[in-house]
């Protein structure tokens, strides 16, 4: 039962260099970046500016009027991407069986512009103020819950919240549920806070760049590093089981989920290392592939000096000193949160498709860090497997593999 | 074969006591927790009643540092947890870390610090663009409440899979879902699993008010939570924490520790059917109740006993009804069912594993918790509710069943575990 083969077949993608899969892969496969100075409030006198913003997206045109008022952006774009996630895949949700479909988002702050919102009226105004859709519109269970009831699926469910890693782990929990005996499961993670109260939070982890220069303000791997661009979107994928998808007369998906391990990392000051490694390795072994079977490594990318360095010393212990082509697209986005790692996979899976490696932008290798890092140009050639790893604040480490379809 | 997961420690932090005994004392007393709210003036709000826990951080071991930098909840949950450890008898340290996880549900997250935080950054709400010159330093943890699940894993020393679950109001049964689910299938040896919540804040308070979710009986909180009686007019707002150990079967037995229970089923569904609603006929709740008695191999007339969602608003209670009369049936009849919510309120997130720790107390010590204040039955609702007394009964196997905002519908049954050794 557990041998169970779980595959992607559709992919929605909410980026802020592309609306759509197709229009996000065409602009990063060519480096085309969408970090800009911020445009959804005025960020002067904010120590940080910059901000990968998803342009051109309006609700309206996509969604019924009276689920505007009810919902956060980050929700809107949630309730799109699956749209286009499933429409990619060829589902029609109301022929399939109600209770073997399901929801897994990861969230990492909500709706929090939402929240800000509701909190601005209580405070100014008074309780009477307070919307009625704040019970639940800023919720961290909320895109789950409005994607399951627009598309009337009613299996097995669920949230999870674990920062940056969370996309990861959302997508492994999809294929438990498959492995448990769902049929498809939607799966990713959508975030979108930007907004000043929202800033505010983000400035206190104390990681954000506050570079005013879009093309130096997000450097991994760089000697120049000085922290990360956030950004709003990330991706929703169809997960179904390879065999149901055939049936369902899916001629060929993206590739596999074929493997994912996540640990967490030790308290500060205990003198233990990173347990990254330890995650790598798992996915690996989950996976049944060898480091040398792998082909691209997509890096979660920092940008601070000492996450870098614990990063690349995982990757080389594992693969040896440039030993795995490594990538971080999210340079021309921005760090996504729940989003971000799904986005990731998005990306890893398109480029097994293509060929085709995307490049990390604007960054030169510091040379102490020892890896093979793609960097100006894409990389072409034969790609079916690839390493996606995501690490969240506070230290929780995901690594997932996926392979081309057979 | 199928790895079976039971549990071997349990930390409880709920409204009208600290740790498990007072927690069950006062629900076999059938006594109430839900006062007058005291953290903030009520006066504005429609709703005035909640249940607070009376719990101080540094009686249970908290460090200044920890106290300045954690959320109430992410306080709750550190200490449930550590107490569910050395409830177990387990030494962690001896195990290897990457064996251990954490799984924390949260519905609703830092809402306590992120309402005063806001507060203190806008200038009282007057600023939109807040000033970050105020923010405090661990703001971060209050805007990502994955921290919960970070707190706990240094607390207790677990690296292994570390998350946190937030499925609104059904997030302390999921969690504990998912970690058994992680224990089948063999990816860790031990887990530290339950949920937490603080949401007696004024943003919360507010915000139920605007749906008229909460009970307005203002003018008598110690009866103010009064599911499946005729009077009901909405929950009590709670909070509280539970944590579990949870292991293999086999392992518990080896190292001859103390067996709560074990968790033999679990599901959870989705009603697709309104963000708040719910279906009166109960039928998602149904499905998840069948495939979790599927999943521990029992039938309806092995549940002994069922921990209702019983949250004290009208739409529940018939839903769930219905759920248990569609599931169970004529057995619904038989079987005793009742809501400890009519005592320690509706903590969210965490009332779904301070109802897993009330369900397994029901098996260790064979009593069935009542139903507070349950006067006047609801015609419509017509199943054996334990009214306002507990009852000693022979219970081996419990279902315990939650719903959420979002349309979540989870049940669990948790069994004895002599008795479930074939």
């Amino acid at each position: 039962m557990t041998t169970t083969r779980v595959v992607v077949t559709g992919l929605g993608v909410m980026a802020p260099n592309g609306l759509g899969a197709e229009n996000y892969w065409a602009a990063t496969r060519n480096g085309k970046s969408g970090i800009g100075r911020i445009t959804r409030f005025d960020p002067t006198g904010y120590p940080a500016r910059l901000a990968g913003e998803v342009g051109g997206f309006a609700a309206e045109e996509h969604l019924p009027s009276r689920l505007i008022p009810q919902t956060d952006r980050m929700t809107r774009l949630a309730l799109v991407a699956a749209d286009w996630a499933l429409a990619d895949a060829g589902v029609r949700p109301s022929e399939l069986a109600e209770f073997e479909m399901g929801v897994v988002t990861a969230s990492s702050s909500g709706g929090f512009e939402f929240g800000q919102g509701e909190l601005q009226n209580l405070w100014s105004k008074g309780s009477q103020y307070v919307s009625a859709y704040q019970s639940f519109a800023w919720f961290y269970a909320v895109n789950t819950g409005q994607i399951s009831i627009r598309h009337a699926m009613r299996g097995p469910s669920g949230v999870l919240v674990s920062d940056q890693a969370g996309g990861l782990d959302a997508l492994a929990q999809a294929r438990r549920q498959i492995r448990k005996g769902s049929k498809l499961i939607v799966a990713g993670g959508v975030d979108a806070s930007i907004c000043p109260w929202g800033w505010v939070a983000q400035l206190a982890s104390r990681r954000l760049s506050t570079s005013d220069d879009p093309d130096r303000a997000y450097l991994p791997f760089d000697a120049a590093a000085c922290g990360h661009v956030p950004g709003e979107g990330g991706a929703l994928l169809i997960v179904e089981d390879a065999q149901a998808a055939r049936q369902r007369g899916v001629p060929t998906s993206y590739g596999e989920i074929a493997g994912y391990g996540c640990t967490f990392d030790p308290k500060p000051g205990s003198g233990r290392d990173s347990g990254l490694r330890q995650a790598i390795q798992l996915a690996l072994h989950n996976a049944g592939l060898a480091p040398g079977e792998i082909n691209v490594v997509f890096a979660d990318a920092a940008a601070l000096p000492a996450l870098d360095r614990i990063k690349a010393a995982a990757i080389t212990a594992i693969f040896g000193p440039y030993g795995v082509p490594v990538t971080a697209p999210k340079t021309m986005v921005g760090r996504l949160y729940s989003g971000g790692a799904a986005l990731d996979l998005v990306t890893a899976l398109l480029s097994i498709r293509d060929g085709l490696v995307p490049p990390t932008t604007n960054v030169s290798l510091a040379p102490d860090y020892g890896i093979d890092l793609v960097i100006e140009q894409p990389r072409v050639g034969v790609l079916s497997t690839a390493l996606v790893v995501a690490r969240g604040y506070g230290g929780f480490n995901s690594a997932m593999v996926v392979r081309a379809a057979e | 074969m199928r790895r079976r997961v039971v549990i071997t420690g349990i930390g409880v932090i709920a409204p009208g006591g600290s740790g498990v005994k007072d927690f069950w004392n006062l629900l076999v007393n059938g006594e109430t927790a839900t006062r007058k709210i005291s953290f903030f003036d009520p006066a504005p709000f429609r709703s005035q009643v909640a249940a607070q826990a009376d719990f101080d951080p540094e009686t249970h071991g908290l460090g200044p540092q920890e106290i300045r930098r954690m959320d109430r909840a992410a306080q709750f949950a550190v200490v449930t947890a550590r107490e569910a450890v050395v409830d177990s008898g387990l030494e962690l340290t001896a195990l290897d870390p990457y064996r251990t996880g954490v799984t924390v549900g949260s519905a609703v997250g830092a809402t306590m610090g992120l309402d005063a935080e806001y507060r203190v950054v806008s200038d009282g709400g007057r600023l939109e663009l807040v000033n970050y010159e105020y923010a405090v330093p661990h703001l971060y943890d209050y805007f990502v409440p994955s921290s919960f699940a970070a707190e706990v894993a240094w607390s207790v020393g677990a690296e292994g899979p570390a998350t946190v679950v937030s499925t609104g109001c059904t997030s302390g049964l999921d969690a504990v879902g998912h970690a058994c689910d992680l224990l089948r299938e063999g990816s860790v040896d031990v887990m530290i699993a339950g949920a937490t919540d603080a949401p007696i804040s004024p943003i919360t308070v507010a915000c139920f008010d605007a749906i008229k979710a909460t009970t307005p009986r203002n003018d008598d909180p110690e009866h103010a939570s009064r599911p499946f009686d005729r009077t009901r007019n909405g929950f009590v707002l709670g909070e509280g924490s539970a944590m579990f150990v949870l292991e293999e079967l086999e392992s518990a037995t080896r190292r001859n520790a103390h067996i709560y229970a074990e968790i033999a089923g679990f599901a959870t569904r989705c009603n697709a059917f309104h963000m708040t609603g719910l279906r009166p006929d109960g039928r998602e709740t149904a499905e998840a109740i069948r495939t979790a008695m599927s999943e521990a191999r029992v039938s309806a007339e092995d549940i002994d006993y069922v921990n209702a969602h019983g949250s004290g608003t009208r739409q529940n209670d018939r839903h769930e009804t219905a759920a248990f009369k569609r599931s169970l049936g004529a057995h619904a009849y038989r079987t005793p069912v009742s809501s400890i919510k009519s005592m320690v309120g509706h903590s969210l997130g965490a009332i779904g594993s301070i109802e897993i720790a009330a369900s397994v107390l029901a098996i260790e010590n064979n009593v069935v918790p009542p139903t507070a204040n349950l006067h006047n039955p609801d015609p419509e609702c017509d199943l054996d509710y334990v009214p306002l007394t507990a009852r000693e009964w022979p219970t081996d196997t419990v279902l315990t069943v939650g719903s959420g905002f979002g349309g979540f519908q989870s049940a669990m049954v948790l069994a004895r575990a002599e008795a479930s050794v074939a």
